[in-house]
């Protein structure tokens, strides 16, 4: 498979202009112009049926815009969905396999990969465990370790921790900034979750509803790696007030 | 890692308990102490229902006990052979309707039909097509027990999950590799449901076919049928019992090969 390897701060991801309609008229996105860069990790918070997953669905490829322009400049993609999306009948090893299996990888890279991904979201020793055995948070790791077998350059994630208790959610949101810090992909993460938006991000972007329009973007100044306890700092509490603003102010 | 995995703990199915068992044994042993009371009450009409001790004595009888065994061998033959074609028909019929639409739209009206329409009334010209032998006893069983197979199957098939599919879409998978990694194993429950409910039909269906198709080496249904015109109330007793036996054996035979098959991953009821 040719892969287009990009260079240290180059473009990943390039929105320009994207609309999308769907056939029954209904405008999901209009005007949206975006860029995901190497090293950065671009969350989109906004409210429910803004059209935030249409965003990514485009991204991926899995739907075509019906207007602007939009270039992915790698075909290594992890996908991660809003639920785990495991197949039941196969075990947290199996599971893990399954994208490299598709590719047709060899057995034995197959299994490698697979360790190793497990082992970056520690689920070792549960690689025999059935979905069905495992927790919630569980079988997003295992999810999560299953895109890493395929080496992404970019991650784009579909609100993957909306179904979690806060406590899972806050402990893979630390998980997901370590694997960022050293894998060094690049992130489109959308959620409805300001403080977990302006936690994990390097930009946070703020969208309206009916039809989807990018109000307001905002920086994150906070160094990589964080630590966690930057969530209780006034500093952090302030960037999560002028978000949570612009989010209401978009939704009138 | 700091997260304290807590695992969910799976359904066991334990051994049957003594509250699982006792009641249908209990209820069992009512029947048969009701049976004798009433054959003693029928006096010179006792042949209408036997002493069980007299039913029992056919299967241990030289003359009839062999018959009605190897009857029901010839019954097996036709019922085994008719539902591993209704399995396999109803099986690829359901994959080809769920492949291409317009075979789902061409087809699937026929296979309401077919659940629909009496097949006692067709029986007749199975044996005038296909002769009164082992071949028109087997259409019986295809005809009965296809339609479960085929009905299940789609569904199984239709039922799974968007993003799945839509994960297998993003690795380019080919339309086969979607087949047989995704769809064929989401619908193995439910083709297990079916492969039960045909496997109780395709008995029936057997049967049937005994009653019209006696050509051949007809099975336990020729028998019953036969003791029954002679009123040979203990040997037709027999033989019903023998054939609703098989139908239960055949029946849980299939709910435990579902239950290895998939039981692992899903609640095979």
């Amino acid at each position: 498979m040719p892969t287009a390897t990009a260079t240290a701060t180059a473009t990943l991801l390039d929105f320009s202009d994207v609309q999308m309609t769907f056939p029954d008229g209904t405008v999901a996105l209009s005007g949206i112009d975006l860029t995901v860069k190497r090293g950065e990790f671009v969350t989109v918070v906004g409210p429910s049926g803004c059209g935030k997953s249409t965003l990514l669905r485009i991204a991926s490829g899995l739907e075509t815009a019906s207007h602007g322009s939009v270039e992915l400049a790698t075909d290594r993609i992890g996908y991660v969905f809003q639920d785990a999306t495991l197949l039941p009948w196969r075990s947290v090893q199996s599971n893990v396999e399954l994208l490299a299996e598709l590719h047709g990888t060899p057995k034995a890279d197959r299994l490698a990969k697979a360790k190793e991904a497990i082992d970056l979201v520690g689920l070792t020793g549960f690689e025999k465990h059935l979905p069905r055995a495992l927790s919630g948070g569980m079988r997003m790791r295992t999810s999560l370790a299953r895109s890493l077998t395929l080496d992404p350059e970019i991650f784009l994630f579909d609100e993957p921790f909306g179904a979690l208790d806060e406590i899972t959610r806050e402990r893979l949101n630390d998980e997901l900034l370590r694997l960022f810090a050293e894998k060094q992909f690049a992130g489109l993460f959308i959620t409805h979750s300001v403080s977990e938006a302006v936690y994990l991000s390097t930009k946070v972007i703020v969208m309206s509803g009916r039809p989807g329009k990018i109000v307001d973007t905002f920086e994150v100044p906070f160094a990589m790696p964080r630590d966690p306890e930057i969530r209780f700092t006034g500093e952090f509490a302030g960037l999560v007030g002028k978000v949570s603003h612009a989010l209401r102010e978009g939704h009138h | 890692m700091a997260d304290s995995p807590e695992l969910v703990t799976r359904r066991r199915r334990g051994r049957p308990r003594v509250s699982t068992w006792a009641p249908p044994i209990a209820l069992l042993a009512l029947i048969v102490g009701i049976a004798y009371v009433a054959n003693a009450l029928l006096g010179k009409r006792a042949f209408l229902l036997p002493r069980p001790d007299q039913v029992f004595a056919v299967y241990v009888s030289p003359k009839n006990g062999p018959a009605i065994f190897e009857s029901l061998l010839h019954t097996t033959e036709v019922a085994l052979v008719g539902l591993a074609i209704a399995i396999a028909l109803g099986v690829l019929w359901a994959i080809a309707m769920n492949t291409a639409k317009w075979v789902e739209r061409t087809t699937l009206p026929y296979a309401i039909i077919l659940q629909s329409i009496p097949i006692l009334a067709v029986v007749p010209l199975i044996g005038f097509w296909f002769g009164y032998d082992f071949v028109a006893r087997v259409i019986v069983c295809v005809l009965i027990a296809l339609f479960p197979m085929t009905s299940n199957t789609l569904f199984g098939l239709q039922s799974v999950d968007r993003s799945h599919k839509e994960l297998f879409r993003l690795q380019g998978a080919s339309r086969w590799t979607v087949l047989t990694k995704l769809e064929l194993p989401t619908a193995l429950p439910a083709i297990f449901a079916g492969a039960r409910i045909s496997a109780g039909l395709s008995v029936v269906g057997a049967i049937v076919g005994d009653f019209f198709f006696q050509r051949g080496t007809p099975g336990i249904g020729a028998l019953i049928s036969k003791f029954g015109a002679r009123l040979q109330s203990p040997e037709l007793f027999a033989s019903i019992l023998v054939a609703s036996l098989f139908g239960v054996v055949v029946y849980l035979f299939f709910q435990w090969l579902g239950r290895r098959a998939v039981g692992k991953w899903y609640d095979f009821g």
